[in-house]
């Protein structure tokens, strides 16, 4: 049986527009997702800003509803067990909030040791288990306000494995954390795993999912659009080439038209600076370069290239689909 | 899992948090000498009939209440703005058990307003400070900080349900000053208030903390304190257990 189990989860936000005439609005964040995560297992949920990630996650950890769907963790029902949920999971947000900033670090610990029940003779020896877990011993006792925000994320964790839960919840643990931090944060990730927790991390870095996770969900506008293993996914474009076209102030439509073009599968633009980066994927060995620039003709050119996919561009094919 | 221990844990937690805030401890030592100095102004242009400790009582409650309940509407709202009122409800405790800490700090915090207003009050004003019933006042006062508490318990749940707390918090402010009998006597409100002062704790608090103070019947007014007391703890359980649902179907426990 899996530890984690999502079928059919669906989650739709009601809200107002307007202002002195207000109007229902609705919006579907999670559209149908399924998947299911085996004991022991790092499962990410890849997808960029306001794909549904963090809406699941917190679906699962019994923070949000779900509008329709069911979802189990560990075999207990997040809406009709949710007590039961809560006390055997881990969850850790991403970014510098859900920490108690005017208190140190220890006490931050010490308050959710009691909360989760850890006891009382047990506490003292199991902060500091995390503490070194998480490279902050040494700095317990400083107010978090004063913390980087590597530390501040670090702590997420500690806060999150201090009752040593069978099941971890990450979303999105390195964001806007320094590379280095960041790198740091990932070992943690791979030991949590190698202790024989069931992790679920969602991320919108790809080398991320790639470099811990064994199996990736992709999931964009609300829906998973993919799922296998990291070279499931690569799989998926290898046969293909990715050109690459430095334009300055292309516009919409123009990229539009390029996605229309026969052999192009997905078409992504990076803003740089002054500039933007137009990538398109295409199938088979065909250049593309030609049929692109007749599209752009029109828009200033900078440097064009072409190359072999790499898995970001697996990812960007999923969510570009 | 002890709730002996949590309920300990969570006053020793918010008791350091609101001892580190600048803004909160600027408010609690300055808004209740402002309050009694106007009231004892106000006793004694008015010419009215009374001693000035029942003034100074009056005048120390309306700190009471007024820390209680902006510690208690900004504790829920200030936690979403943290993010950390997530993790409370995503932890395994009842939501009751774990802010029920937090409101009676929050009113333990508050209590000092009364006592500050009192040692102003002796040393500017010269209220005296001798008691009716010496052994009754502190009972009468503890059950009374209590059943602040508890009250602002109550409040705390709704606004884990509307995200715009701090708005509901100023808008009961001056009303429950009011019906409460803390600034003038209830007795010259309209008759259809009444109601709604024998439901208030502050209403019943006061009146416990002047006879206590100047004589009079305690026990039925401190009954009544312990009695409503008691009933916002019970109203609270439901309220934070229907409004958790509520915040998790409606998606207000996050400011995203």
């Amino acid at each position: 049986m899996a530890v984690i189990e999502a079928i059919d989860l669906r989650r739709t936000y009601r809200t107002t527009t307007g202002v002195l005439r207000r109007r229902p609005l609705e919006v579907e964040a999670v559209r149908g997702v399924s998947f299911g995560v085996e004991k022991g297992e790092l499962f990410g949920l890849l997808g960029p800003n306001g794909a549904g990630k963090t809406t699941t996650i917190k679906m699962l950890i019994t923070l949000l509803l779900p509008t329709s769907g069911h979802a189990r963790v560990l075999g207990h029902d997040v809406v009709e067990d949710a007590r039961e949920v809560r006390r055997r999971i881990g969850y850790v947000f991403g970014g510098d909030r859900g920490l108690y900033e005017r208190l140190s670090a220890y006490d931050n610990l010490r308050y959710f040791a009691e909360l989760y029940g850890v006891s009382g003779h047990r506490q003292r020896e199991r902060i500091d288990e995390v503490l070194e877990l998480v490279g902050l011993q040494g700095r317990e006792k400083e107010r978090v306000e004063g913390y980087s925000r590597g530390m501040r994320q670090r702590l997420h964790i500690a806060r999150g494995i201090l009752h040593d839960p069978e099941v971890v919840f990450l979303d999105e643990p390195t964001i806007g954390v320094d590379p280095i931090g960041a790198r740091d944060l990932r070992q943690t990730i791979a030991d949590l795993v190698a202790s024989g927790k069931t992790v679920l991390l969602t991320t919108h870095y790809m080398f991320e999912a790639d470099a811990l996770c064994d199996r990736i969900a992709v999931i964009a506008k609300g829906q998973i659009v993919g799922e296998g293993t990291p070279e499931e996914l690569k799989a998926r474009v290898v046969d293909g080439r990715v050109t690459e076209i430095e334009v300055f102030g292309v516009e919409a439509a123009t990229v539009e038209r390029v996605r229309l073009l026969d052999g192009v599968t997905a078409v992504a633009v990076e803003d740089r600076d002054q500039k933007q980066l137009l990538v398109v994927q295409g199938t088979g060995e065909r250049d593309l370069t030609a049929p692109i620039l007749g599209v752009l003709d029109d828009v200033e050119v900078g440097r064009v290239s072409s190359r072999e996919p790499t898995l970001e561009d697996a990812y960007i094919a999923l969510v570009g689909e | 899992m002890s709730r002996a221990r949590i309920i300990w844990s969570g006053f020793t937690t918010n008791m350091k948090m609101l001892g580190t805030s600048g803004f909160f401890l600027l408010t609690s030592v300055v808004q209740p000498v402002i309050f009694a100095t106007i009231a004892f102004y106000m006793f004694e242009s008015g010419g009215r009939s009374g001693t000035l400790l029942y003034t100074a009582l009056g005048a120390g409650m309306m700190g009471v209440w007024s820390t209680t309940l902006f510690a208690s509407g900004g504790m829920i709202q200030w936690q979403r703005w943290q993010g950390t009122l997530e993790l409370g409800v995503a932890a395994p405790p009842p939501m009751a058990l774990l802010y029920l800490p937090f409101s009676l700090a929050n009113a333990v915090t508050g209590a000092y307003a009364l006592a500050a207003t009192l040692v102003w009050g002796r040393l500017v004003f010269g209220v005296p400070l001798e008691l009716a019933h010496p052994w009754l006042f502190p009972l009468a006062l503890v059950a009374t900080v209590l059943a602040l508490g508890l009250m602002g318990l109550v409040l705390a749940s709704t606004f884990v349900l509307y995200r715009y707390a701090n708005a509901m918090a100023n808008l009961l402010e001056y009303p429950v000053w009011i019906a409460s009998g803390l600034i003038f006597s209830t007795a010259i409100l309209p008759a259809w208030t009444r109601p709604i002062s024998w439901v208030l704790p502050p209403y019943w608090g006061v009146l416990a903390l002047r006879r206590a103070a100047l004589g009079g019947d305690v026990w039925t007014p401190l009954g009544m304190v312990v009695l409503l007391g008691a009933a916002s703890l019970a109203i609270s359980t439901v309220t934070f257990r229907v409004f958790e649902h509520l915040a998790r179907a409606r998606a207000t426990l996050s400011l995203t």
